[in-house]
């Protein structure tokens, strides 16, 4: 088994090898990040005052450049001054691994500074809702009218045409025009997502249903089905899965949108969350938070791949969903 | 070569020809009336086919066989009604069809099962389409399964199963919707050797269960042969009937007439029909020249 090659093109690998690789693919980023930080003499571009000594502008907690510092230390040794003290650190935007895996937790005990502000937690369900009404809206719409698209020419011609055009239109140009509509709360932020997911949906949408083999439409004439039978015992039951996978990958682009739309209106959400931790200097939060995004998309994906293996069990022998 | 003393495959024993003499008396299912069709294409119009006629009659078995490019999955599609005949009609009963029904049952080469429906729920989808219950529709879906020998795979999803057993999933679900006639496409065009044979005998078993008249496309010239009542020789480039042969072979057909005379008489006829002998026989014009010449034989070479 060890013997069989590590790079044969389009050859699969053992079973082994491949949860070894899976788990250096984060390992890797998590060490390269460790050795910034925890060792003193990769990058640290600053120097964390312990003692200020006769410099008059030091602080203790401060942070300084190096060469700054270096000049200020030269400048008391050469006037006999007490010399300052300090160790090498990196600047604050970039906190070591496991203050950002503590912030995990603390970001959510973190008291809000304010009483009208929210917690993480009531942040990131703010967002979720967000998402959730962006995207099923625009599926409301975008599912069906992207399975008429791709089932009939004539309702193809009538709106891709325009919808190719309308989907270079970047969504968050609209910004300011559905505040105008539709005031500073959450809607202009559910119009964004819509915006931003429902013109690549119709496309992607009516593409998957061209792709649904002819012969099973034609098989269904020569068995007498009507063209409504066409329609709901052929086309939609056929391209079922492929939908399936489909909206998977368009909820991971309406992810994409939100920063961009809890930023219109007044800023709400994980969005406001890690503005307003970033401007306290909390890196480790920002971190945690950014992170926490990404935490929930693989881990809704995975759920929702599971899902889709019950949801169409004649895919299980040859496909993977 | 020596050609082997073969009689005419014109040559009836008496029982075969009274076997035709009968046949043409039953009713004529499917009646085909100087058939043509014209596609348009960027060199302007191809005609695939051109002034087809003939006549199937009932529970007579066709087979279709013609060089590539004569046509016959546009023919039998057009008999299907999935393409549309741009001259002469299709008679089915006597009737003119256009588009298709399930009057006209249809196999395809591609299977064509819906992958989302159990063996059971396909061979049903037919019948549901007539409108018949649920629970008869299930009871009756079992009998055609269970004559297509695959009753343990009822509940089972098309993707399971092996290219043969897909294929008689097919014949049953088309079967189950009661056609007149049932169109085969090249059914077993993708199988491997050996299922192909076995699927043969199997068709032809089945054949002999239901009353149902079959129209057979094929580029197997044995496969054209061991079905078929009468085979239609279909011309290339345009698509028309060359000759429409009636096969001298007596009936009930097994594997072991493959070799008698006459099967091999209505196989050499069919070979000088799709395989006509050219001016110069063209592995001469190879250019081996430079090859150093071994012969068939493996010889060691000093």
């Amino acid at each position: 088994m060890n013997s069989s090659p590590w790079f044969a093109p389009r050859v699969a690998l053992p079973a082994s090898r491949e949860r070894l690789l899976t788990a250096l693919s984060f390992l890797l980023p998590l060490l390269l990040w460790a050795a910034v930080s925890y060792t003193p003499f990769i990058w640290h571009p600053n120097v964390e005052i312990s003692d200020p000594g006769s410099v008059a502008y030091f602080r203790e907690g401060m942070q300084i450049e190096r060469d700054v510092f270096q000049q200020e230390y030269a400048r008391q040794l050469e006037e006999g001054g007490e010399l300052p003290e300090g160790r090498r650190a990196n600047p604050v935007y970039l906190p070591a691994p496991h203050e950002v895996a503590a912030a995990f937790y603390t970001s959510f005990t973190t008291e809000p500074r304010r009483r009208s502000e929210q917690w993480l937690h009531e942040s990131l369900w703010h967002s979720i809702q967000i998402i959730f009404w962006g995207f099923t809206l625009s599926s409301l719409i975008g599912v069906p009218l992207g399975v008429l698209c791709g089932t009939y020419a004539a309702v193809s011609r009538l709106q891709e045409p325009f919808i190719e055009f309308f989907r270079y239109l970047p969504a968050p140009a609209f910004g300011a025009l559905a505040v105008a509509i539709l005031g500073i709360y959450d809607g202009p932020k559910i119009a964004i997502i819509f915006i931003g997911t429902f013109f690549q949906q119709v496309l992607v949408i009516a593409n998957t249903t061209r792709q649904l083999d002819m012969g099973l439409l034609e098989a269904a004439l020569t068995l007498g089905a009507n063209r409504r039978q066409l329609l709901f015992k052929v086309v939609i039951p056929g391209v079922l899965p492929q939908l399936y996978r489909d909206q998977r990958i368009l909820l991971g682009w309406a992810w994409t949108y939100l920063i961009v739309a809890e930023l219109i209106g007044t800023s709400s959400g994980i969005t406001w969350f890690i503005t307003q931790q970033a401007r306290y200097q909390n890196f480790a939060n920002v971190f945690a938070a950014i992170m926490l995004i990404g935490v929930i998309g693989v881990v809704s994906d995975v759920f929702l791949a599971r899902l889709g293996r019950r949801l169409f069990p004649w895919q299980r022998a040859s496909h993977r969903a | 070569m020596s050609k082997l003393e073969l009689p005419s495959y014109l040559d009836q024993t008496a029982e075969v020809r009274q076997r035709f003499d009968e046949l043409k008396r039953r009713e004529v299912i499917l009646d085909v009336q100087n058939l043509g069709k014209v596609f348009a294409s960027h060199n302007g119009p191809v005609t695939a086919l051109e002034d087809i006629s003939f006549k199937v009659y009932r529970r007579e078995f066709v087979t279709v066989i013609g060089p590539s490019g004569c046509g016959k999955s546009t023919l039998i599609r057009t008999l299907a009604g999935l393409e549309t005949a741009t001259a002469g009609q299709v008679l089915l009963d006597g009737l003119a069809v256009t588009a298709p029904g399930p009057d006209r049952g249809m196999v395809f080469q591609g299977y064509t099962l819906f992958p989302w429906l159990s063996v059971k729920r396909n061979v049903m989808f037919g019948l549901r389409n007539q409108g018949i219950a649920g629970a008869a529709a299930e009871s009756e879906a079992l009998e055609w399964i269970k004559l297509v020998g695959l009753e343990k795979f009822a509940e089972v999803y098309p993707d399971q199963l092996s290219g043969g057993m897909k294929q008689r999933v097919a014949i049953a679900r088309a079967l189950a919707a009661k056609p007149r006639i049932l169109l085969m496409d090249e059914p077993f065009g993708a199988l491997d050797a050996q299922t192909r044979t076995k699927m043969q005998s199997y068709l032809l078993e089945i054949w002999k269960h239901v009353d149902i008249t079959i129209l057979f496309i094929t580029h197997d010239l044995d496969e054209a042969i061991y079905l078929a009542d009468r085979i239609l020789v279909l011309d290339a480039h345009p698509g028309r009937v060359n000759e429409i042969i009636e096969v001298p072979v007596a009936r009930p057909r097994s594997v072991d007439q493959f070799i008698e005379p006459e099967f091999l008489s209505a196989r050499q006829r069919l070979d000088e029909l799709i395989n006509p002998p050219t001016s110069a026989d063209e592995t001469d014009a190879l250019d081996l020249a430079r090859l150093a010449k071994v012969g068939d034989d493996v010889k060691p070479q000093v």
